[in-house]
């Protein structure tokens, strides 16, 4: 079975910096990373090819840059790679991403017919969860989210069972593929690739593709254009007006502090005492 | 809907983007929510946004309606009244046995034949597994803006909706716009809005719709449903009391002062997102953006930073003591108490100072 | 698993310069490197040298990323109040191609590495080199990683790893560096407007400025501190013998916030938002610290090797020089169809040695040893100068010449003529 798995790279979010007078992102220096939530999907791929046999590609759509993220979701063991990189895609929101992404991945169905397509969860950067429904949708495929274990793939049959995790729950789920699957984080963990995958990586060209190369004939559905949704203000959120009360803490010992906070909680807050007393009961 | 833009050069850059509704969507009137009816339960998110989308429709001028889709029966009934309770003046609803269990198909089909037969001007949903999986399928349905994740909504003059999330990791907060389409859509997570009072026995109208789609034409069958055997994380976002750590507690053993002080409050306790990406605790328990928002009486915080992402999980609690050996820590910016010192000897001290004096009341009373 | 012609261990600037110069030349080339990419590790400010760019790439301006091209060096001595010292400041450094440039490592490095990808080597990263494979005669015949258990093999194995060179380490190529001969340096990166920035330092367009410094503000021990003009940022960072921080107990972190509550830099800092902080050790033992730098397959290069100029704070042009030599010496061993011995890679330390870099240590050798054990060059005089400076501009009725004695009596208090005369010998010694 061909698996496309969809990848994003994302500034790492641990060391994002705002810049201090601005308040705009300071991409530079900024690593990035895959996204965390992208490798659920790529391991539970690469599983499925391992048992089943078959093809792993990995894509995503970003600067000429994000080939690295490629090229190491290729170390870890996916068989190819593809980059939709163009300056129309520029400014797209979750509609036009998903827009150009399902492009993408029915032109790569016409050569090499593709059975699931696995996305991330979220992003850590956009945390939106909305490009793997627009996807499915587009595609038609039938939409798997927050699945936490793949039961059983019949590759003739063409079915699937997962079980999908809602609230306060375990939904097990059987649908036909094609199907779309986003994975739950800490579902499995990611493999490290060997030496010899670490070459093969290396070595390997990715293709970048163009809004045209994808098979995208209407630009007008790509980037800021194709985006229904505009970012009007970006901004720190503005302060409370008060800080919050210190309390004394110099030269008293951590017996001395802790008395003197619960003084301070139950002073600014009365019912405060009453809440605890109550909570602490059962 | 946020998710490759790249960051605007100087923040109010786009301000002067405004585009002029077709005539089409003029017609598109309302505020509707969806009310999210799942195992019989209404999710206690459905009714948050029944009272934020009261004051949408209030600005607006428009009415607010409740859409409940499920399968016919007491449950389905008690959901349209429920919303009728905490605010809506009108229900639509949708109910066939194909909709017992939440399925991505008959629920994006039904949802989307909604709108498009009775076109509101916005739909919210309550961004849970089961929200943000429909929501995702309707808006690329209709090709419509969607905004995930919202803390703040709010109405221009020109009548469109300026939805407030945070972005970037949850470093930054920007307001987004549904330019020149309709409905205007949004989730936003349990708790962030406030629980409206509800009021018993108000009633309104109901638009009964049809789903018009047999068990066939569904290719995702339901085999089984498995309930959570514990549930005992479930409590953390609606816990009077939370107590939470973060890595100014240096080492994952260090995490027991944190459940300690917890367990003598009778509190849950959660952690920021880097114990959750580094292991230290499980996802279920993590408090901020990308996980669980709180609204406690009590939130002690120690030895959490403060990133943005973390405080708009946390700024609806009553009291927030923050613990943090750095002074200028951004916490210290929206915490009430604050505590100069290392959260290793406070936490402790705490606890036991709070032991004592539960304690002592205990046998005063 | 497959043959190479070489393999460089490590992507900094000395490993970079290896890999590119060696791929350009057209051997097959593979470059492992322990971190997550090219300059992953390396997440602050530093100061390029162009020359010893020019060297392997020489249109490098075209597009790699630099902040600010140098047009004035201050060097300060400092006491806890003031600062004298010089001011270098010329037109001349606006020059087409000008001659050293403020960085920022993580993008630089990852430029560099990007040139290197280009020119055909191949690079792998998040890969940690766990020991060099010899055959029976003990020749380096490649590199074992913490993938697998696989010997990647080569020709001839490059060591750029860095300071600690803990592969040189393990396999025996090297000894674990001495306290005494390792700077450990802390460093912040300082945002500031642009505008602010150019104000504050006087510059406009993308000149930038430099400022060593050196005087109590180490408490006696032995380092220096220094402050950077990055694009819209500033590197401020101090750094001093790890011997010196055991002995006295004290932490780069305290001497750094020292340094910046210094009132002389201060005010520069002034507003500014500290966003990235990081810690590491360069290599300071200069010329007699160095060690066996080639043998039976092997190769050793820039801080691995202890290649930094401690007196002229240089070290990424050393890096750069010595990588492009040992590649040299590969390349023309390998055009002439010799094997990479311990004999005919002596090259290298003979290229090594007719260069600046050998005998600019050389000339330096024995600084460390003389400042190590003189310590009055970082206390009593920067205290003397700027008590002789105070005396001097403050007027206040007392004539000329009765400053001039009282300067010269205070020298000789505080050092006794004998010290006074000593210690310039000293230092004629040590920069002889």
């Amino acid at each position: 079975m061909h698996i496309v798995v969809c990848i994003k790279q994302v500034p790492d979010s641990a060391q994002i910096r705002v810049h201090p007078v601005t308040n705009t992102i300071m991409r530079q220096g900024v690593p990035t990373i895959i996204n965390p939530y992208d490798l659920f999907s790529l391991e539970e791929a690469l599983r499925l090819r391992d048992k089943f046999g078959g093809k792993v590609t990995v894509l995503t759509m970003g600067p000429p840059m994000a080939d690295t993220s490629l090229r190491k979701a290729l170390s870890m063991g996916a068989d190819a790679a593809v980059l939709l990189s163009d300056r129309c895609f520029a400014g797209s929101d979750t509609l036009a991403t998903s827009y150009a992404l399902a492009s993408a991945i029915a032109k790569i169905t016409e050569t090499e017919p593709v059975g699931m397509v696995f996305c991330g969860k979220q992003t850590i950067d956009g945390d939106t969860a909305q490009v793997g429904p627009g996807i499915a949708k587009r595609l038609e495929l039938n939409q798997l989210t927050y699945v936490e274990r793949i039961d059983a793939v019949d590759e003739t049959a063409r079915k699937i069972t997962v079980e999908r995790r809602a609230e306060g729950g375990v939904q097990v789920l059987s649908t036909s593929l094609p199907c779309l699957i986003t994975m739950l984080e800490g579902t499995n963990v990611v493999r490290r690739g060997t030496m010899e995958d670490m070459l093969r990586a290396a070595r390997t060209e990715i293709p970048m593709w163009s809004a045209a190369k994808a098979g995208i004939t209407d630009t007008a559905l790509c980037g800021l254009k194709g985006s229904p949704t505009v970012v009007k203000k970006v901004f720190a959120p503005p302060p409370r007006k008060e800080k919050a009360k210190q309390i004394d803490v110099t030269g008293k010992t951590a017996d001395d502090i802790a008395a003197a906070t619960l003084n301070a909680l139950f002073a600014a807050d009365a019912r405060l005492e009453e809440t605890l007393f109550r909570q602490a009961g059962h | 809907m946020t998710e490759a833009k790249p960051a605007p050069a100087a923040a109010p850059a786009r301000g002067k983007m405004k585009v002029e509704l077709s005539d089409h969507f003029k017609t598109y009137k309302d505020v509707w929510v969806f009310i999210e009816l799942e195992r019989g339960q209404v999710h206690p998110v459905s009714w948050e946004l029944l009272g934020e989308g009261r004051k949408l429709a209030n600005k607006l001028g428009v009415e607010l309606a409740g859409v409940v889709m499920g399968a016919p029966g007491d449950s389905a009934d008690a959901a349209v009244a429920g919303a009728y309770e905490y605010g809506a003046d009108l229900v639509y609803t949708i109910q066939d046995p194909l909709l017992a269990d939440y399925r991505n198909e008959p629920f994006a089909r039904g949802m989307t034949d909604l709108v498009n037969t009775y076109k509101p001007e916005i739909l919210l949903l309550g961004a849970t597994t089961l929200g943000r999986d429909l929501a995702g399928t309707v808006a690329t349905t209709l090709k419509t803006g969607l905004t995930a994740d919202c803390t703040e909504m709010a109405i221009d003059d020109d009548r469109s909706m300026g939805a407030t999330r945070p972005t970037f990791g949850g470093s930054l907060l920007c307001t987004i716009y549904t330019l020149n389409v309709r409905p205007q859509m949004a989730t936003i997570r349990p708790r962030v809005m406030s629980m409206p009072d509800r009021e018993a026995g108000r009633t309104g109208r109901l638009v009964v719709h049809s789903l018009g789609m047999q068990e066939d034409s569904i290719v995702t069958k339901i085999l089984n449903y498995i309930p959570d055997a514990s549930k005992e994380d479930a409590h953390l976002a609606y816990a009077d009391v939370v107590v939470a750590g973060g890595m100014g507690l240096g080492k994952p053993e260090n995490f027991k002062l944190v459940k300690e002080l917890a367990s003598v409050l009778g509190a849950e306790y959660g952690g920021s997102r880097p114990l959750v990406q580094k292991g230290w605790i499980e996802s279920a328990r993590q408090i901020g953006q990308t996980g669980k928002t709180i609204r406690p009486r009590l939130y002690i915080a120690a030895g959490i930073s403060g990133a943005i992402q973390h405080r708009v999980g946390v700024e609806g609690a009553d009291m927030i003591l923050a613990i943090n050996t750095d002074p200028n820590a951004p916490i210290f910016d929206f915490a009430h108490q604050g505590i100069v010192g290392d959260a290793l000897t406070v936490l402790p001290a705490l606890t036991e100072t709070f032991r004592r004096h539960l304690a002592q009341k205990r046998a005063a009373e | 698993m497959e043959k190479f012609d070489a393999i460089v261990v490590g992507a900094g600037p000395s490993g970079n310069a290896a890999s590119y110069t060696l791929a350009k030349a057209g051997l097959k080339v593979l470059q492992v490197e322990r971190g997550e990419y090219s300059g992953s590790k390396n997440v602050q400010g530093a100061i390029l040298y162009a020359k010893s760019l020019e060297k392997i790439i020489p249109n490098f301006r075209e597009d790699a990323p630099l902040e600010r091209h140098i047009v004035e060096q201050r060097l300060w001595m400092m006491d806890d109040k003031s600062h004298c010292g010089t001011h270098y400041r010329s037109d001349a450094f606006n020059e087409e191609l000008p001659n050293r440039y403020t960085i920022i490592r993580a993008q630089f490095d990852k430029w560099f590495n990007r040139q290197v990808q280009e020119a055909g080597a191949l690079v792998v990263c998040e890969t940690t080199v766990t020991e060099l494979a010899r055959d029976a005669s003990g020749k380096v015949i490649g590199i074992k990683t913490d993938r697998d258990d696989q010997i990647v093999y080569a020709d001839v194995v490059i060591m750029a790893d860095g300071v600690n060179s803990l592969v040189g380490q393990r396999s025996g190529l090297r000894k674990e560096i001495k306290p005494e001969h390792a700077a450990l340096a802390v460093k912040e990166m300082h945002f500031l407007p642009r505008e602010v920035l150019e104000q504050r330092f006087n510059v406009k367009d993308n000149e930038g400025v430099a400022i060593e410094a050196l005087g109590t503000v180490t408490m006696g021990l032995m380092g220096t501190a220094f402050l950077y003009t990055n694009g819209e940022s500033l590197s401020v960072g101090i750094g001093c013998l790890v011997s010196d921080f055991r002995d006295h107990g004290t932490s780069p972190y305290v001497m750094l916030e020292r340094f910046k509550k210094h009132p002389s830099i201060a005010p520069l800092i002034e507003g500014s938002e500290v966003k990235e902080y990081a810690a590491h050790l360069i290599p300071e033992g200069g010329f007699n610290a160095i060690p066996k730098v080639h043998g039976d397959g092997w190769l050793i290069v820039g801080d691995s090797g202890q290649f930094v100029n401690a007196m002229h704070r240089e070290g990424s042009n050393l890096a750069m020089e010595t990588g492009r030599m040992a590649a040299e010496t590969v390349i023309a061993l390998k055009t002439e169809g010799k094997a990479p011995t311990e004999a005919n890679l002596a090259r290298y330390r003979k290229a090594l040695e007719d260069s600046f870099v050998m005998k600019d240590l050389k000339k330096y050798r024995k600084l460390p040893e003389i400042v190590h054990k003189n310590r009055q060059f970082f206390t009593t005089y920067p205290e003397l100068m700027s008590k002789a400076a105070e005396t001097w501009f403050r007027v206040d009725g007392v004539d000329k010449l009765q400053k001039e004695k009282e300067i010269f009596r205070t020298f000789r208090n505080g050092r006794t003529l004998r010290g006074l005369i000593g210690d310039a010998v000293k230092i004629a010694r040590a920069w002889r």
